[in-house]
């Protein structure tokens, strides 16, 4: 099976780890991965900034990269949400071109291919559930839906040997990244970052991880910061790390 | 920044004060859960709820003419307001008429959003507010900082010492019971003295013409009982079409709003009492403006129940003062913008589009996706922040182009590891005033896997 993989710009330049754990991920699970070089950005921060057109070039080109392709993965639900519910005010019915093809990570392991990633990871770890992923995209229930609790990422963490989930105080709460929000509200977003961090070490995390490489990098120029000693690592590192030592 | 940006930054200058405020209105959220999860059939009832409103929006002309009809009937004088000013002179009107000069008044936020008070008691008429929440704001001279629990934002000391200063309570009186027994006893004297009492609407059922007002004081019913004139204040989107929605809507308000399976006193009002006299304000203010607008019409589905506000991780931590708005948190930087956009720009910024307000919507507002819209909205009307305009352009232009892409990821990466600290980290720098930057890897991911496909 052809596999796009869709690497977020940020990731791109910032994060090249994400990307390799990515693939190789995908590949130890059957995929063959291809990168579509031509790809920069899904337009999603034009897109929060109100500025649709500045947005709209940018998922034109989306569409003219990964269209061909049946599978378009990401290492993101933020990117994956805007490509999949966030074309229609830039594409119009042209957005439908992508429709189904395109997933997160850990949806695509879950949904797609069917796979438990066997491995070994010896920590205490804090899922940090990425936003977009959880409400977006609906990797999991969200504390605030009643309805039947489930978890397509933890599912595939749990056949991670040695990996104990921390329990948090408060499940699901936002890191305060939120884009340009971490800029446009500064002090705001800086508080929900420590408060997300000081829920983790309580509950004695080591780790902290997450389907979004952005929350990550906020908390970690957090954490860098206040010179804490958690380490973050994105949840196809610590996949890719846990099937190596396997 | 922002003018929340500014007040929220002010907010959390005094950091435990900002964590108290957040672990309470958390606390609301908890409570909100457990009661919530006590219904398996919650999120039907969401569902129904959403319907139910759509429905009524969708016919909203009929039903608010079938209700003034039925209201008629019954006995009530209905009144139409266009905006905040015609409200405010026809309720003026209604009381002055009537020689009123002192009014008691239960909790109403549209009264609030048309700024009653202060155009009444400027015109010689004393208005009490009578709900506890908002007695305090009111004798502190402070707007409500949230729609449901309007003194949120003051600790019990401190209302004592307002309570001292005001009511003549014994100074550091600090007990909840205490204190709220000598406001119970002060606010006796006012309702037994008052000539009219004012209350707002939780819902106005078009096929009776009845109206619903829930409290949890019981402080409606007795203003809208002691004295023989009741004047009742709602906005046009109150409108339920039949008695038995109620069914749904208040199982979902109360839940929604404390935790509480129902509040204390739903109190049902079809007509005025024998010899008194019952006025229904209808307002719209703007609210017809949204209901002709696809995108945001679902933001006139509200019921106030406060929700949004508890469960936003912004709002927990900036207070509700920080909006500058009688409704603040999500629905209130959803709402804000339609009276005025340019005045209140910032708001729909002021969110990081966590979504966990549309999940615990009772009426399934998909609020983190107008606060989406409204950002569009601003930025074609060029209402936008200037900075982010700008930065929209330069990033959308360097983005189109792999090159140029390509190029300034690499000038990042190269570039920021050799500039000293006090250069990358200026007061330019809103990241790294709080944060530190990534690590700079020497090279990018698609560096890195043209060399991995190298032998």
């Amino acid at each position: 099976m052809e596999v796009a993989l869709f690497v977020p710009c940020y990731v791109d330049q910032f994060y090249p780890r994400v990307g390799l754990a990515t693939a190789e991920l995908l590949e130890r699970h059957g995929a063959s991965v291809v990168f579509p070089e031509d790809q920069t950005c899904c337009g999603q921060p034009m897109a929060n900034a109100g500025s649709l057109d500045d947005a709209r070039p940018l998922a034109e080109k989306f569409l003219r990269v990964f269209g061909a392709y049946q599978y378009v993965v990401s290492p993101s639900g933020s990117c994956t949400s805007m490509v999949r519910n966030h074309y229609g005010p830039l594409l119009g019915e042209r957005a439908a071109q992508m429709h189904g093809k395109v997933f997160e990570l850990c949806e695509f392991l879950h949904d797609v291919l069917q796979v438990k990633p066997r491995g070994r990871f010896a920590a205490r770890v804090g899922l940090h559930q990425s936003c977009h992923g959880l409400r977006e995209l609906r990797l999991g229930t969200g504390s605030e839906r009643i309805l039947p609790a489930r978890d397509k990422v933890q599912e595939l963490l749990s056949g991670i040997e040695g990996l104990q989930l921390v329990q948090l105080q408060r499940s699901d709460e936002c890191c305060g990244f939120g884009g340009a929000f971490a800029i446009d509200e500064e002090a705001i977003s800086c508080r929900m970052g420590r408060d997300r961090i000081a829920d983790h070490e309580a509950a004695g995390a080591e780790v902290i991880t997450a389907g979004d490489m952005s929350c990550l990098m906020h908390l970690q120029g957090l954490i860098r910061r206040d010179r804490k000693q958690l380490r973050v690592l994105h949840l196809a590192e610590l996949l890719a790390e846990a099937g190596a030592r396997a | 920044m922002s003018a929340h940006a500014e007040r929220a930054t002010l907010f959390l200058l005094d950091q435990p004060r900002s964590a108290w405020h957040d672990q309470a209105v958390w606390w609301v959220r908890q409570k909100r859960d457990r009661a919530a999860s006590a219904l398996p059939e919650w999120e039907e009832l969401r569902d129904q709820a959403s319907r139910i409103k759509a429905h009524a929006l969708s016919r909203l002309a009929d039903y608010l003419e079938q209700f003034e009809r039925n209201a008629v009937r019954l006995g009530a004088r209905v009144h139409w307001a266009r905006d905040a000013d015609e409200h405010n002179r026809i309720v003026h009107d209604i009381l002055a008429e009537r020689g009123v000069t002192r009014l008691v008044k239960s909790k109403s936020m549209l009264t609030e959003e048309c700024h009653l008070n202060p155009y009444l008691m400027s015109r010689g008429i004393e208005v009490v507010d009578t709900d506890l929440g908002e007695r305090i704001v009111q004798l502190a001279k402070e707007p409500p900082s949230h729609i449901v629990m309007p003194a949120i934002h003051k600790k019990k000391e401190e209302i004592g010492e307002l309570f001292h200063d005001k009511l003549g309570t014994p100074q550091g009186l600090a007990d909840p019971q205490q204190l709220t027994e000598a406001a119970r006893a002060h606010l006796r004297e006012k309702f037994l003295a008052a000539q009219a009492g004012l209350t707002g609407v939780n819902f106005a059922i078009a096929e009776t013409g009845g109206f619903v007002v829930c409290t949890n004081e019981g402080n409606a019913d007795l203003g809208a009982s002691l004295p023989a004139l009741h004047v009742a204040c709602m906005g046009v989107e109150k409108i339920v079409p039949r008695a038995k929605d109620l069914g749904v809507f208040l199982r979902l308000l109360a839940r929604s709003a404390t935790g509480q399976a129902v509040t204390a006193y739903s109190s049902h009002f079809h007509g005025p009492k024998p010899g008194g006299e019952l006025h229904i304000v209808i307002v719209d203010n703007g609210r017809s403006r949204l209901l002709g607008r696809d995108e945001f019409r679902r933001s006139l589905q509200c019921i106030r129940c406060g929700a949004c506000m508890n469960t936003c991780p912004v709002y927990r931590r900036s207070g509700g003062h920080s909006y500058g708005v009688t409704v603040p948190g999500p629905i209130g930087s959803v709402l804000a913008p339609s009276v005025d956009a340019a005045k209140h720009a910032g708001l729909p910024f002021a969110s990081s589009l966590c979504g966990s307000c549309t999940d615990v919507c009772p009426v399934k507002i998909d609020l983190h996706h107008q606060l989406l819209a409204w950002r569009a909205e601003l930025a074609r009307n060029g209402l936008a922040p200037r900075w982010k305009r700008i930065g929209a352009k330069a990033g959308g232009f360097v983005l189109r182009s792999t090159l140029l892409y390509r190029v300034a990821g690499w000038l990042a990466r190269r570039l920021v590891p050799l500039l000293p600290r006090a250069l990358v980290y200026s007061r330019l720098n809103a990241w790294g005033r709080g944060r530190e930057l990534p690590e700079m890897p020497r090279r990018s991911f698609r560096a890195e896997w043209r060399r991995r496909g190298k032998p």
